[in-house]
């Protein structure tokens, strides 16, 4: 067990002594430091003498200790003297001066509430900018491939077409199954004061193929492919792989956002058609169990939906592929260095996804209503 | 009275999985000595220092730190040991939501009562031992790389170890701050009498710094030379060793010996 103490006494010239003994290392240091500090604290006007004679070992905390009573009694104007000082020690010491002796510099002041907010609103013009020319660049790339198809990586594609489609069904085809069901109960309760429990059929297939379907299949796809996207792009990033693409004059955006956009465009519409299905097969369940037939279901719902209700259902989901894909892409494309990059990224291509995907359908609302679909 | 080593490998086999890269490793570390770890690429020398560092177990053998052994220590044990020495990684390692300073102060908070002012005081005096007194606030990110691994050295000393693990302290450095993080490492030596363990291929480093270094051979998996950098480079006839100091490949060196 290493020891160290601190005693008091007085030398012979009156001055306050405070002998210092043992190992003054990183671990005895903090104990023996408020000690010697009470010590001078009760004779805070007495010049001081510090007797390291019997120190045995001395560290960097140890000597933080020494320079920090030769600071104090320094700036209080008093007398100090080391006395006993090996030349071990005094090596150590005069290694550790010049930083010791330094005033450790201010930390820089807080930003003001101003200038943060000019800092976000700066950061935000910035990230629109950024959308714009991406939005662009993008648009540009697609017509290219389109025009020269064999410039598609087609393998990644269907490796993406493969993780954010095929990987996706279950959760999709669930998620959306409890859905219709859900729907199909809370509709009940309402349209059972009425006695109106048939129209459940119409309110399931009505929601779930202009709405319910195309939104949730969009959602989850933002958070298990976009979220992938971004987080697999940034990782790139972080491993200067992006960079290795473009000094080896491949566009990242042909190369990677392209196969990617590609692969959610196509598959977003059949995970939508297999939503619609799951939704109203979990609608069907409650209908079933409210006491109406199976015949009853398919009429009612073949009444109340039509090819432009189902058309404009793919047509949105088609869209928001595209969104979720690129808004993954773009997220990746613009992490930064660092531990959490790629999790802001992966934060960033989510949060905006969801946020442009029901912004999107709000338009899209409106725009069917004034066209009537 | 010789003084006990500061580390000693016995008998030690390691590698990865079911891939034993080097076998009956056996070689002592004097107090306050720089030792080198050579050899090619792939021989197994940042491996060897992983396990020296207790990040990986051996297959067999013992890993001794101040006598103590790191391979069957647990628990607090163990944890005293890890304290005893300090391990500057090849990237740096520095924390990178944190300053230099707070990345220096870490250690301190976790691992000792000093009063906070103490702390400061002593992150402060480690920082401006290794020329960073001036940029201490800023994140790692915003510096060199050659400041990151001056930072991070103050890092692993953060806690006054008495042997400090280098792994690749100059790759990627230019030749001026690469002889700064050399003179570096003399200072600490010569002052503070600390003992170095580094793995390195800079050969100007290896002859600037180094008391010793032990040539590692992919091929056999063990140890093939050790002595003074000169020694090896001037009396070894292994074609691997007059190869690796000659610059040569080891074709060409096997030529010149045959």
């Amino acid at each position: 067990m290493s020891i160290a103490t601190a005693t008091r006494g007085r030398t012979q010239g009156g001055a306050l002594s405070v002998s210092l003994e043992g190992r003054l290392d990183v671990r005895t240091t903090g104990r023996v430091w408020r000690e010697t500090e009470e010590l001078i604290d009760k004779e805070p006007l007495a010049p001081l003498v510090l007797d390291v004679s019997k120190l045995k070992y001395l560290d960097g905390a140890g000597v933080a200790l020494l320079m920090h009573l030769q600071l104090r009694q320094e700036r209080a104007g008093l007398h100090f003297d080391i006395v006993g000082l090996t030349l071990e020690h005094a090596r150590l010491f005069e290694l550790y001066e010049s930083g010791a002796k330094k005033e450790l510099p201010p930390e820089p002041p807080p930003r003001s509430g101003v200038e943060q907010i000019g800092r976000y609103g700066v950061a935000f013009l910035a990230d629109l900018a950024e959308m714009t020319r991406f939005v662009g660049e993008l648009a540009s790339a697609l017509a290219n491939a389109i025009r020269h198809p064999r410039t598609v990586r087609w393998r990644e594609t269907l490796r993406a077409a493969e993780s954010c489609g095929a990987d996706a069904v279950p959760i999709v085809a669930l998620i959306v199954f409890l859905i219709g069901a859900i729907l199909a109960y809370q509709g009940a309760i309402a349209l059972q004061k009425f006695g109106a429990e048939i129209f459940v059929a119409d309110l399931v297939a009505l929601s779930l193929v202009r709405e319910i379907g195309p939104l949730m299949t969009a959602i989850v796809l933002t958070g298990r492919s976009g979220s992938a996207f971004a987080a697999e792009i940034g990782t790139m990033k972080v491993r200067e792989e992006i960079d290795a693409l473009s000094t080896m004059g491949l566009s990242p955006t042909r190369f990677l956002v392209i196969p990617r956009v590609l692969a959610a465009v196509w598959t977003t519409p059949l995970l939508v058609v297999l939503a619609n299905f799951c939704g109203l097969i979990g609608g069907a369940v409650v209908y079933l169990s409210l006491g109406f037939s199976m015949t009853s279901y398919v009429n009612q719902v073949s009444s109340t939906i039509d090819l432009s209700d189902f058309l404009g259902g793919l047509f949105k989901a088609f869209c928001f592929g595209i969104v979720v894909a690129a808004i993954g892409c773009i997220r990746g494309l613009q992490t930064g260095s660092g531990a959490s990059a790629v999790g802001i990224s992966t934060t960033r291509a989510v949060v905006t996804g969801i946020t442009l995907i029901v912004i999107g359908d709000g338009i899209f609302s409106v725009a069917f209503y004034y066209l009537g679909i | 009275m010789s003084l006990a080593p500061a580390i000693r490998l016995e008998n030690v086999s390691l590698g990865y999985g079911s891939n034993v890269v080097l076998r009956d490793v056996n070689f002592d570390v004097r107090q306050g000595e720089v030792l080198v770890l050579l050899g090619g690429s792939g021989c197994g020398k940042s491996t060897l220092l992983k396990h020296m560092i207790g990040l990986h177990a051996p297959f067999t053998g013992r890993i001794l730190i101040h006598g103590r052994d790191l391979v069957s220590a647990r628990g607090e044990e163990r944890n005293e040991i890890l304290r005893s020495f300090g391990v500057m990684y090849q990237m740096g390692a520095l924390f990178g939501s944190m300053t230099l300073l707070e990345n220096v102060l870490l250690p301190l908070e976790e691992f000792t009562d000093l009063p906070r002012e103490a702390m400061e005081a002593v992150a402060h005096m480690k920082l401006e031992l290794v020329g960073l007194g001036h940029v201490l606030h800023h994140l790692p990110d915003e510096i060199s790389g050659g400041m990151q691994k001056r930072a991070a050295i103050a890092r692993a000393m953060a806690l006054d170890p008495s042997i400090l693990f280098l792994d690749e302290p100059s790759a990627g450095l230019d030749p001026a701050t690469s002889a700064e993080v050399d003179h570096l490492i003399r200072m600490l030596k010569l002052h503070l009498g600390i003992t170095f363990v580094i793995v390195t291929h800079e050969l100007a480093s290896i002859y600037a710094i180094s008391d010793r270094a032990i040539f590692l051979d992919r091929e056999t998996g063990t140890i093939v030379a050790t002595g003074s950098p000169a020694d090896l480079r001037d009396h070894s006839k292994i074609p691997g060793i007059r190869a690796f100091f000659r610059r040569q490949s080891e074709a060409v060196a096997y030529r010149s010996t045959s």
